[in-house]
């Protein structure tokens, strides 16, 4: 089971309004790359995977639920405030539409988040690949996002979350080394 | 009806926030160095400084953990009421 803690990971300051900025958020709230498939594509692959690494899938899936909702103050905050004709403006109408001020898990198209961004493949090598490269992928967008916001404050959170993105995907490495290790003692199952 | 946030909330959540990213980074890094015991002593150092900030944040502004694991909730039910980390 899980145990919520009544605080965010990091803090996440907003100086202003900003549904434009809201809506490029969005991508790393239900896109392919996002929080959301990080933390259940790990927390899913752990049945699988061997013991010996199953503890980092168990903790990096856990950290990736507090990145999720560090992404979902900054988006809640950004718009909270915003009038129709603001979120119309900043290119959210199609989401005002379905969903009022109310997060939705979809990217910055507005496409809805699918269990096809991720993958189980039951081959721990496989599946650690895949989780190196959905870190590095998340790491890119994290920097595209900061490269097209205009607030220093909520840069500050994103620049935060974009360093996890390199720790986890070393942790990764060193799990595939473990594993790559046991291969060579020729343990057989 | 939400209670009252101060400077001092933010300062202090803010401390247990830097306390307990020592403590994630340090649970990753034990996951692939188990057998690393200057990590495993400075978990134990960083993990009794976070429940020290924590009884004095919580003894002011109420629990952090859900389910009893903050396990005093005073004479009032107090874990429902705001604010919740997005409101502040």
């Amino acid at each position: 089971m899980w145990v919520y803690e009544k605080k965010l990971q990091y803090p996440v300051k907003v100086s202003q309004c900003n549904p434009a900025l809201a809506k490029f958020l969005l991508e790393q709230y239900g896109g392919a790359d996002g929080e959301l498939a990080a933390a259940l594509r790990y927390l899913n692959q752990r049945y699988t995977i061997p013991n010996k690494v199953i503890g980092l899938l168990n903790d990096i899936g856990t950290e990736e639920l507090a990145h999720l909702e560090m992404i979902a103050t900054m988006v809640f905050k950004l718009t909270k405030d915003a009038t129709p004709e603001q979120l119309r403006d900043a290119g959210l109408a199609d989401h005002y539409a379905n969903h009022d001020h109310a997060l939705y898990y979809e990217n910055a198209a507005g496409v809805p988040w699918t269990a096809t961004y991720i993958q189980a493949k039951g081959d721990p090598i496989a599946d650690l690949y895949e989780d190196i490269a959905a870190e590095e992928k998340a790491r890119a967008t994290y920097q595209w996002l900061i490269d097209i916001s205009d607030d220093p404050d909520i840069n500050d959170s994103l620049r935060f979350l974009r360093e996890r993105e390199i720790v986890h995907s070393l942790r990764f490495h060193e799990a595939v080394e473990i594993l790559k290790d046991d291969r060579g003692k020729k343990q057989f199952f | 009806m939400a209670k009252h946030i101060d400077d001092e909330y933010y300062q202090s959540l803010e401390q247990i926030q830097a306390a307990d990213f020592v403590l994630v980074e340090l649970t990753l890094y034990l996951d692939t160095h188990p057998d690393d015991q200057s990590a495993l002593q400075q978990f134990n150092q960083y993990s009794d400084y976070s429940r020290q900030l924590k009884k004095v944040f919580e003894e002011k502004y109420g629990p952090l953990l859900q389910f009893g694991v903050s396990n005093d909730p005073g004479p009032r039910w107090d874990w429902g009421r705001a604010p919740w980390p997005w409101q502040v």
